[in-house]
């Protein structure tokens, strides 16, 4: 049984050929039905791929699959398509549950997708295993290294930035200034950490009202905004103004009825939104678009440099998981050499147990396990260190033959 | 055989400090290696203490050398409460390098030593303690209003490193110090309280004058904070106090 990997993803595949072979999960799993032994299908806005544990013919049989998805730019596939097997597959899929292989190195969305294809797909006992070792590997990498603690796009460190002010953001109120996609993707954001959209502002009430409606926030015209300052502990504002939406004598009227708690204000405007010198104010903290930019690209440095530690701990596993896969090669030889014991040893239990009382036959049952278990031990140990390296194959013939393992059912 | 003690917890503290100066470059490891440094080290002085508690006949920790070593321990077990989870791991910063010193001064002043201590009698050894733990609380208080002002500065600056190294969120730090100086201040006026009522009452010396400006000043702190005395001027009112505790009150005490 070998494992075979066969995939398309954002490295080489462009959006248009990655939609077509894009699956949903229960999709994922009805293919994975399909294909009828060992399969599971995980399929992202990155990637599908295929993997499988077959007979000789698996690796066509994936690349059929997802050449059949593509329909008719089956054609323009070929190029885009990755082939992997045993080793080199296992080290990919780990690398993809640790967010490795990922457009933003770390992301942690990947994690859930790969454990939902899992749980979606028809994992026999090699795939299990290797998708366990998987998850785990994803697991590790998050635990161990800062790969995922920092955000990644601006919406994500405009959050980031909000809980360096506030901590916890349960219950804390959000004044959105604008409708755009900016501000919806920014408050959806804060949202995710506990924060309440409380009001949307907008020049246009209608399409102010439509997003308000959305967040579950109340709607009103741009020029209400100075009544809601004081109420509101985080501001964000991606207007389409050609001026400033707020003045710096506007905030510090609202900063008086604050009564010295801190303001938050975001300003992904270009043109800005907001008056520069509100920073001057004591407790207001205003980032603009090129100050959360400069904060994230600080922080994707950070996740590359944790990548190489990350990538560390996945090669560690895949390590873990080929020796796995190498010891199979001697399972069933084990099996044989433990039956056979186990056979001997009942026999001439058989012979003797005529001549023993109870009590004795349980000593001398007791006795001569402890001596198969002793004496196998080792032999079993050692059967499974050369399996990981490489020479299992020729110890289990050896073992075959000196024991003559097999030899009774080829005789008959 | 103190110093078999003392050695280890001055290295671990220090051990700490520099960890914790390693956790501003890179989060994660050193911040890990501090965090054992400062249990490890306050383990170890914790063994210290009841070695000079169980061979004083009397209060082992009168002297100003012995003060300071069981301030020091009363300030790194504060901190230990719950400064060494991995959001509040930066205060350290502030606070194991002076612990550090600290301890290192005891040392010198041969405060660490196995010794008879002094015979002054319980209300004494429990003014001493009360009065020392009041002022450790004060200590962690200014280390974050001073990790505050820091904070503060940074988000100011929109420094680009804001998210990579990341320090306690200001509002955390904010209440929290409210908090800790509230506490403090219950302990302290315990303190003074079995001071007055069990010593001989003499002339009201400088020592008593300050000890109540820092009283007032802490007091202010708490009160103003509903007034909307937050952030960066509770802060430094905090910060005020807590020079009054470190450099006036040891003059006057001493002095007097």
């Amino acid at each position: 049984m070998k494992l075979t990997l066969a995939g398309v993803s954002h490295h080489k595949a462009p959006i248009e050929l990655r939609e077509r072979v894009a699956l949903d999960l229960d999709a994922c799993g009805a293919l994975a039905e399909r294909l009828e032994g060992d399969a599971v299908v995980l399929s992202t806005c990155n990637r599908t791929e295929v993997y499988l544990v077959q007979d000789e013919y698996a690796e066509a049989l994936a690349v059929r699959t997802l050449t059949e998805l593509a329909g008719d730019r089956g054609d323009d596939l070929g190029a885009a398509l990755y082939r992997l097997r045993d080793e080199a597959a296992a080290l990919h899929l780990f690398r993809v549950a640790a967010g490795l292989d990922s457009l933003v190195p770390g992301e942690g969305e990947i994690l859930g997708q790969v454990r939902s294809a899992y749980e979606a797909g028809w994992p026999g006992p090699f795939l299990d295993k290797l998708f366990r070792q998987a998850l785990h590997a994803g697991r590790q990498v998050r635990l161990e290294t800062a790969i995922n603690e920092s955000p990644a796009s601006v919406p994500s460190a405009a959050a980031a930035l909000a809980q360096q002010v506030f901590d916890d953001l349960t219950g804390r109120r959000v004044l959105v200034l604008g409708a755009g996609k900016m501000s919806e993707a920014t408050a959806r954001n804060l949202v995710s950490r506990g924060a309440d959209i409380a009001v949307v502002a907008n020049r246009t009430l209608a399409n102010g009202e439509e997003l308000a409606r959305r967040l579950g926030a109340q709607a009103v015209d741009l020029d209400a905004v100075e009544q809601e300052l004081g109420r509101a502990d985080v501001v964000v504002s991606a207007t389409s103004a050609s001026g400033h939406v707020l003045a710096k004598d506007a905030v510090a009227a609202a900063l008086r009825a604050r009564k010295g708690r801190p303001l938050l204000l975001l300003d992904l405007a270009v043109p800005r939104d907001l008056d520069p010198a509100i920073n001057e104010l004591d407790g207001c903290f205003l980032y603009d678009v090129d100050d959360l930019e400069a904060v994230v690209a600080e922080t994707l440095s950070g996740r590359r440099s944790e990548a190489a530690r990350a990538e560390r701990l996945v090669a560690e596993e895949a390590d873990r998981f080929r020796e796995w896969q190498a010891a199979l090669d001697v399972v069933p030889t084990i099996a044989s050499l433990r039956a056979l014991a186990e056979e001997i040893r009942d026999s001439e239990l058989a012979r003797a147990g005529g001549r023993l009382s109870e009590k004795e036959r349980r000593h001398v049952e007791s006795v001569t396990s402890q001596i198969l278990a002793k004496l196998l031990h080792l032999p079993t140990i050692r059967m499974k260190e050369a399996a990981a390296a490489a020479d299992g194959v020729v110890y289990a013939d050896v073992v075959r033959h000196l024991f003559g393992l097999g030899e009774e059912e080829r005789r008959r | 055989m103190a110093e078999f003690l003392v050695v280890p917890v001055l290295l671990a503290y220090g051990e700490a400090a520099f960890a914790y100066a390693g956790e501003l470059r890179g989060p994660g490891l050193a911040g890990r290696l501090a965090t054992w440094g400062v249990r490890l080290g306050w383990l170890a002085q914790t063994v210290l203490l009841v070695g000079q508690g169980l061979s004083a006949d009397g209060f082992p920790w009168g002297t100003w050398a012995g003060a300071l070593n069981l301030f020091v321990w009363l300030v790194v077990g504060a901190y230990l409460i719950w400064g060494c989870t991995p959001r509040f791991r930066l205060l350290g910063l502030t606070v194991m390098p002076l612990a550090a010193v600290l301890l290192a001064l005891a040392w010198a002043g041969g405060g660490t030593a196995f010794d008879e201590g002094d015979r002054s009698g319980v209300a004494l050894a429990l003014h001493a303690v009360l009065m020392l733990g009041g002022f450790a609380g004060l200590t962690l208080a200014a280390g974050m209003a001073a990790l505050y002002l820091w904070q503060e500065r940074r988000l100011k600056r929109h420094e680009r490193r804001v998210l990579r190294v990341r320090m306690p969120p200001l509002d955390a730090l904010d209440r929290l110090a409210a908090r800790t100086v509230l506490g403090a201040l219950a302990v302290l006026t315990l303190g003074i309280g079995v001071g007055a009522a069990s010593f001989e009452r003499g002339d009201f010396d400088a020592a008593m004058a300050v000890t109540l400006l820092i009283l007032a000043t802490y007091a202010t702190l708490l009160v103003m904070r509903y007034e909307g005395w937050r952030g960066r001027r509770a802060a430094l009112l905090n910060l005020t106090g807590f020079a009054l505790v470190a450099v006036v009150l040891p003059l006057t005490h001493f002095a007097g």
